[in-house]
């Protein structure tokens, strides 16, 4: 049973200078998942986490999280919302044990020293925790800002870009915590440059661009509905046309008929299955093959995919 | 109304912090300046002055001099206090979190307020080592230092989010504060201008605030101390609406 956390509809936000933003986003994040919200620059996904934190007002809309309209209700709201930002926004020339401690009571919570000990711990940062964080390293700052974000115990939190400019480990430690907070219960609502980490991480995945919502799903069904399966088949002999014994299969010759190129299934194990039978069926009808190579389309594939199908409709 | 007392009082031990972390320009840079100012005006030409209104000329300027220090220092660093985390982006925290009006206000005004009462403490206790002196009304003075300081804490607050570059964030407190805290009795009382420039001297709003103080310290003024009073808490009390009209609108702090 999926428990609505935060619910958004027709939010809309148009900057001073008339830049739109937000053209009307509609959006249910359900307890428990991480939703990755996946955008090119300047899709909107900044505007849309803003306006739920509270950095921008939107000019039109309702936003509900955890039951409450953030507008009336808001201090309700804000006090089980987290955000860790893109930028590297903290005070510099704080320890990071007081930043953390500055956040949590900021919050509204009372002192709990082990609890913000614990953060730390999870984080890597506890033997950093008297050092200032100018003295940190950009991952470590990044981690710093989770910790901020963490410090008065969150519900639903919000990864604007949590990976950016992290290299290859280090963000796959952060795939490993952000794992582990959905194991604690905390909500994640994630946007992400990288779809690999989106492919990773998510349990559902809104696309959004030019400030709309394209589309919705879960990742494992947008992945089956819109994922292929190619496979490029040399063949031993050129072919003059596709032959009968292969009429079933979506396939096409390439290269002069030396190429036999697949192109099909639904991106969850289908389009391996019937490239398996048609390899036997080649063999079955005496063609020969040299070579064969499977390629399963990404969520990035997807992507891209569907943006360039919009601007081509627009 | 909804106040949150842990949130305030975050605000104020991280203003509190920024201000002992930066020791030297907020305290020991205006006390070393005002140390100058008795050492020449107090002592070396205070020495050769005539008593005003009966008050030896050392002692007749610390209210005026207090008033210089403690409105410009708790302007800057209340602006300061919100206009870095506007410039670094790290007000985002501020803004995302379960925080209204009240609690900002008290966390970052109490917080100037208290630096600037530390700050005229020091400065009194510099100026005792130049100038002999007593407060008439002690307590007067400490609720009339605490009412000035909020009320440009708050001014300040003002400015720092209206800024939008470190340029105008000094301009006021050096092309306004400064000239008219010179130009309202500090070294000098008012009633011995010539005319007009007695009744001009009045234009400025500056002028009550020395005046009053100067009244607690040694009981007399320029003007009532009741319209003194009476002008402080009104400018506190139009910078309270102001910053409230800022937090209903979002002007300059939401996008």
């Amino acid at each position: 049973m999926h428990e609505p956390i935060l619910e958004i509809r027709d939010l809309r936000k148009t900057y001073r200078g008339g830049v739109t933003a937000l053209g009307g986003v509609d959006l249910t994040v359900n307890r428990g998942e991480i939703f990755a919200l996946l955008g090119p620059n300047g899709a909107g996904k900044t505007t849309l986490i803003g306006a739920v934190c509270g950095l921008v007002r939107p000019t039109g809309g309702t936003i509900t999280a955890f039951g409450h309209d953030l507008a009336r209700d808001w201090r309700s709201a804000r006090a089980r919302i987290g955000l860790v930002p893109q930028e590297l926004a903290t005070d510099m020339f704080e320890t990071v044990w007081r930043a953390v401690s500055y956040s949590q009571g900021l919050f509204g919570k009372p002192s709990n020293p082990a609890a913000l000990e614990a953060i730390l711990k999870s984080l890597s940062l506890w033997d950093k925790k008297d050092v200032q964080i100018r003295a940190l390293s950009g991952g470590m700052k990044r981690r710093v800002l989770i910790a901020k974000a963490l410090a008065h115990e969150p519900e639903l939190l919000f990864l604007d870009e949590p990976t950016a400019g992290v290299d290859v480990e280090l963000r796959k430690g952060m795939w490993e915590q952000i794992a582990a907070l959905k194991e604690r219960g905390v909500t994640i609502i994630l946007t992400t440059h990288y779809i690999e980490e989106a492919e990773e991480m998510a349990d559902r995945v809104g696309i959004i661009q030019g400030g709309r919502i394209l589309m919705v799903d879960e990742k494992r069904a947008m992945m089956e509905r819109l994922g292929t399966t190619e496979a490029v088949i040399d063949l031993a002999a050129p072919l003059a046309e596709v032959p009968p014994a292969l009429a079933g299969f979506p396939v096409e010759l390439a290269e002069g008929g030396t190429r036999l190129i697949y192109r099909g299934g639904n991106g969850e194990g289908k389009g391996r299955a019937e490239v398996a039978q048609l390899a036997q069926a080649l063999t079955r009808a005496g063609i020969g093959f040299t070579s064969l190579d499977i390629h399963d389309s990404s969520l990035e594939d997807i992507f891209v995919g569907l943006l360039g199908h919009t601007a081509e409709a627009a | 109304m909804h106040f949150n007392l842990r949130s305030a009082y975050a605000i104020y031990r991280r203003e509190m912090a920024r201000a002992f972390r930066t020791a030297f320009q907020s305290i020991l840079s205006p006390v070393l300046t005002t140390s100058l100012y008795f050492v020449v005006f107090g002592s070396v030409i205070g020495a050769r002055m005539e008593p005003v209104g009966g008050v030896p000329y050392g002692a007749f300027i610390i209210p005026g001099l207090l008033m210089l220090t403690l409105l410009g220092e708790t302007t800057s660093n209340a602006s300061f206090g919100i206009y870095m985390p506007r410039f670094t982006g790290t007000i985002y925290e501020l803004l995302s979190a379960p925080v209204g009006v009240a609690e900002t206000l008290a966390g970052f005004v109490g917080a100037a307020a208290t630096k600037g009462l530390i700050l005229a403490a020091i400065i009194l206790a510099t100026a005792r080592l130049f100038v002999p002196y007593e407060i008439a009304h002690p307590l007067l003075a400490a609720v009339y230092i605490m009412l000035v300081a909020a009320s440009f804490a708050l001014f300040g607050f003002i400015l720092g989010v209206w800024a939008d570059s470190f340029e105008k964030l000094g301009i006021i407190p050096m092309l306004i504060l400064t000239p008219l805290t010179f130009l309202g009795g500090t070294f000098y009382s008012i009633r011995d201008l010539p005319a007009p420039w007695d009744a001009i001297a009045l234009a400025n709003p500056i002028a009550f605030l020395v005046s009053g103080l100067r009244y607690s310290f040694y009981g007399v003024s320029d003007v009532p101390i009741g319209v003194s009073l009476g002008l402080t808490l009104g400018f506190l009390t139009v910078c309270v609406i102001v910053i409230a009209v800022i937090f209903r609108t979002g002007w300059r702090l939401r996008d």
